[in-house]
């Protein structure tokens, strides 16, 4: 049995990384329930994010604009991608879906290793963001720590998107019937345009806000967009409140299983997803079906 | 024999000339056994997902699950011979897809996608860490020997590739064989259309399962394959990217072709291999693939191999679909008699008064929606039995409970006296109750002979059948009832049409056909004239009276005529309630029926019975 500090530590990783995998997995849980899209291009959306963190934050020494640079360049890559492929592919099978945004990601990815290369880029630590901070139980990485705010925030903000605006009215009627929201006269083509490209610019947005931890390269995302998978179906595929709980579940199954043995502890989370989806196909926030 | 066996052929000709053609076009032989390889797992993966319409983003799992059993036993000295350490690897990947499988066929669409992928997923770390001391975790497991024969070892290079090719060539004949026997064609029906299958009487889950089991072995031969060709055992080969490849390959190879995994690992690694020489083009290779890999998804659905083989079948087909009539200009075909068919499903020994089939105070509740609401009723062994009422009466909710499709929320459903509620649609498909829709529900890329077999499969074979190895048309009897059946609903002349390219009045005569094809001793027709023309309605008029005459028919019709005329017994329903029940004449007599007719129904009028919203 690990110490009590060792699990305190342990449950504070377990946050940190459950609130990254709750901003990620947001993006694919709008898009999903929305649209019934299953976004296999999500974790190199992730990606390019990270990587337009790297370009304009090395450029001008400034993260903040690199975000706000970065946001935009994703929103004009989400449009893009919902016009000119996605679009095509609503009324298709969902097994047509996940190859075609599976294509894109893999495009994605060879775009960002041929522009870059292969090789690990890193970002450096902003400077705000310097230095280690002492909990009491721990001591951790300031930015880190600054993180679990920031995040939080954005997760409000999207939040506040989803259920204080009449796009996030659409977005949530949309999730329940599709078609009816259609048949009162909502323009659904340009709601799910604009659906699409949130889940994008949360996508991005998140791996700017990671680039400085993690080494940036072009396979990046797929680890994201796998473990973004289980958030996605523990939270209940298509809804925004699973997605955070389940984001927040999945960090504490991965940080307090290396607690008591470190191997298992991806292990761990795939088994609860298999046995989740096996059980409770519907997720902890979600209803069967409506995907 | 050239013609039957031509694909065979041509195959073992292609394999017996790639390693004299192809290393003149930058195809190394190492090269060539790695294309094999993935033709192998792909062969498998073809099944599941070209013929079965089952994506799985999981094989990884059984091709590492393969690899690492055969590697291991060889590496640890437990097994000498290479054949045998092959034969186990490739069984436990199959006992590792029976289990993931039973977990994964239960669901459907995305979910069934994401199950498999999270078992990969989970098979990757189980054996990158906890198994790691087996494994050789991220080292992997080197040293893998080649298998010999007859005292000869099959060193890399010429000798592994022809044993890689001759493995290949068996698993391919073994794979067409399966295609084409009754139980790929079950398979091939669950994916054009699922539910209808299922009501036919085929177990789909079991149908799936053992298809999900099939391809695991593929994969996982191939993955103790991969071991011995590079006498090395790589930990990737668990990951999500081979999962990944697999897909990528097969899609720009040809979906449902067999043979399109192979073509696509030929372009992928031939590009890889060789994009790679050239400068600045090096690092593109994977981005010209992807974008292939798009181009096909979106607009040449069929893949490369998927584009050949339907040109090469389009005269065919489309001598057959010159003489089919636009829509609307088609003549009415009047049925012959109707030949019996050859088979039915077992009769029950009962009482003569025991009814056909008896309904007792069934109800379906949708949330505060009383669809249908204690109704009971019995169908007379023998005779026709109408169920009629205005539109939203709850006519075909009820019938559906009488197949059991959709659960009752309340009372129970009697076939000869056994209660069937419960049993689901197959079940009920099995003891004798067939039914058509009222929305065609055909298997659209099928020939109407191939629709109709369908059904007669499931009669002559059960619920489940693994027999891989004979042909779907060498079983007499199933043969027979397709030829009654086709006779009976006159279609004859369209027996090897695509039901896709049918007008309309013949896809429905079809889907009457598919249930007649069951041998059902019950058979229930809901609204069979819908959307005919009047020629057609006639004709089909005589159809019902004639298929009747040898069994129990249970109809749902707005064509009154059509009722007044053919029905022994008619159940009025209205708003989810049994209104009225009597002979024609009783029915056509009732005030309270005439009230529901002419929409003037008034609460006071139905002595106490709410209205239902």
């Amino acid at each position: 049995m690990p110490s009590a500090p060792l699990l305190l530590s342990q449950a504070f990783n377990g946050l940190a990384l459950g609130t990254l995998l709750a901003l990620v997995s947001s993006g694919l849980t709008i898009i999903l329930g929305t649209l019934g899209v299953l976004n296999f291009a999500h974790g190199a959306l992730f990606m390019l994010g990270a990587y337009a963190m790297y370009v304009v934050a090395t450029a001008t020494g400034s993260y903040v604009l690199a975000v706000v640079v970065g946001a935009a360049f994703m929103l004009v890559v989400g449009v893009a991608l919902e016009r000119g492929l996605v679009r095509l592919f609503y009324a298709r099978p969902h097994e047509d879906q996940i190859l075609v945004t599976f294509g894109a990601g893999i495009v994605f990815t060879e775009v960002a290793r041929a522009i870059f290369g292969g090789n690990a880029l890193t970002v450096p630590t902003p400077s705000w963001g310097q230095g280690i901070v002492h909990l009491g139980f721990l001591f951790y990485p300031t930015y880190r720590l600054q993180l679990i705010g920031i995040i939080a925030a954005l997760l409000f903000a999207l939040y506040l998107v989803l259920y204080r605006t009449s796009i996030g009215l659409v977005v949530r009627a949309g999730i329940e019937d599709a078609r009816m929201v259609g048949i009162l006269g909502i323009n659904v083509r340009r709601a799910f345009l604009g659906v699409f490209a949130l889940g994008v610019v949360t996508a991005g947005v998140s791996g700017m806000l990671y680039a400085p931890i993690i080494s940036v390269e072009p396979d990046m995302g797929s680890n994201f967009l796998v473990q973004a998978f289980v958030v996605i179906v523990i939270g209940g595929l298509g809804s925004f409140p699973g997605a955070v709980v389940g984001g927040l579940v999945a960090g504490e199954i991965i940080a307090l299983t290396s607690a008591f043995n470190a191997a298992y502890s991806d292990v761990m989370l795939y088994a609860v997803m298999a046995l989740l989806l096996v059980l409770r196909p519907q997720g902890l926030f979600g209803s069967e079906g409506r995907v | 024999m050239a013609r039957r066996f031509g694909p065979e052929l041509a195959m073992a000709l292609v394999l017996i000339a790639a390693p004299f053609v192809l290393p003149h076009l930058g195809f190394s032989f190492d090269l060539l056994q790695r294309i094999l390889d993935w033709g192998i797992i792909g062969l498998g993966f073809d099944l599941l997902f070209g013929a079965t319409g089952l994506l799985s983003f999981g094989q990884a799992a059984f091709y590492g699950t393969g690899g690492f059993v055969s590697a291991y036993l060889l590496t640890a000295h437990i097994v000498g011979s290479v054949w045998l350490a092959l034969a186990i690897g490739t069984v436990a990947a199959g006992l590792f897809g029976l289990l993931v499988g039973w977990l994964a066929v239960r669901r459907i669409g995305i979910y069934f996608t994401m199950i498999t992928l999270a078992f990969g997923q989970m098979a990757f770390f189980l054996e990158n860490s906890p198994l790691a001391g087996l494994t050789g975790g991220e080292n992997g497991l080197p040293g893998v020997p080649v298998p010999s024969l007859a005292g000869h070892k099959l060193t890399a290079g010429e000798p592994l590739y022809w044993a890689l090719a001759a493995i290949f060539l068996a698993g391919f004949v073994l794979a067409r064989r399966i295609l084409h026997s009754p139980f790929g064609t079950v398979l091939r029906a669950i994916k054009q259309n699922t539910a209808r299958a299922g009501m036919t009487g085929h177990s789909v889950p079991a149908y799936k399962l053992a298809v999900f089991v099939i391809a695991a072995l593929y994969a996982g031969l191939a993955g103790g394959l991969l071991g011995v060709l590079q006498s090395y055992m790589p930990p990737d080969a668990f990951m999500l990217d081979t999962s990944g490849q697999l897909v990528v390959q097969t899609v720009i190879g040809g979906v449902g072709t067999l043979i399109g995994p192979l073509v696509g690992a030929t372009i992928w690694l031939w590009l890889r291999d060789n994009l790679q020489l050239i400068p600045h083009l090096g690092a593109l290779w994977k981005l010209v693939l992807g974008l292939i890999f798009i181009a096909l998804v979106v607009v040449l659905k069929r893949g490369i191999a998927g584009e050949v083989a339907f040109l090469v079948s389009r005269r065919s087909t489309r001598a057959a679909e010159q003489d089919v009539p636009e829509e609307g200009g088609e003549a009415a075909v009047m049925p012959v008699k109707a030949p019996a068919l050859a088979l039915g499903a077992p009769l029950v020994a009962t009482g003569p008064d025991v009814p056909a089939l008896r309904a007792i105070g069934v109800s379906k509740f949708y949330g505060g929606l009383h669809a249908v609401e204690g109704v009971s009723f019995d169908v007379r062994r023998g005779s026709i039995h109408a169920v009629i009422g205005p539109n939203g009466a709850g006519k075909s909710t009820l019938f559906k409970m009488l197949k059991d499709e959709i659960p009752p929320t309340a009372g129970e459903v009697l076939l000869f006296g056994n209660r069937i509620t419960g049993l689901g649609p197959t079940r009920t498909a099995q003891l004798g109750i067939g039914k058509s829709n009222q929305l065609n529900q055909l298997f659209l890329d099928m020939t109407a002979e191939e629709n109709l077999r369908i059904a007669a499969l499931a009669r002559a074979r059960g619920t489940f059948r693994t027999d891989l190895w004979r042909e779907a048309s060498s079983l007499p009897e199933v043969e027979r009832q397709v030829r009654a059946a086709i006779e009976t609903v006159g279609l004859a002349h369209r027996a090897q049409v695509p039901a896709h390219v049918l007008p309309y009045g013949e896809k429905r005569r079809l889907e009457i056909g598919i249930a007649l094809a069951t041998g059902p001793n019950v058979l229930l027709l809901d609204e069979p004239l819908a959307g005919m023309s009047p020629a057609e309605r006639v004709a089909t008029r005589a159809l019902v009276r004639e298929i009747a005459r040898t069994r129990t028919l249970v109809i749902v019709e707005h064509d009154m005529d059509a009722i007044f005329e053919l029905a022994e017994r008619i159940t009025v329903l209205y708003e989810g309630r049994l209104l009225a029940e009597g002979t024609p004449e009783e029915i056509q007599r009732n005030q309270a029926v005439q009230d529901a007719y002419l929409g003037g129904m008034h609460e006071e009028g139905m002595q106490g019975e709410g209205v239902h919203a």
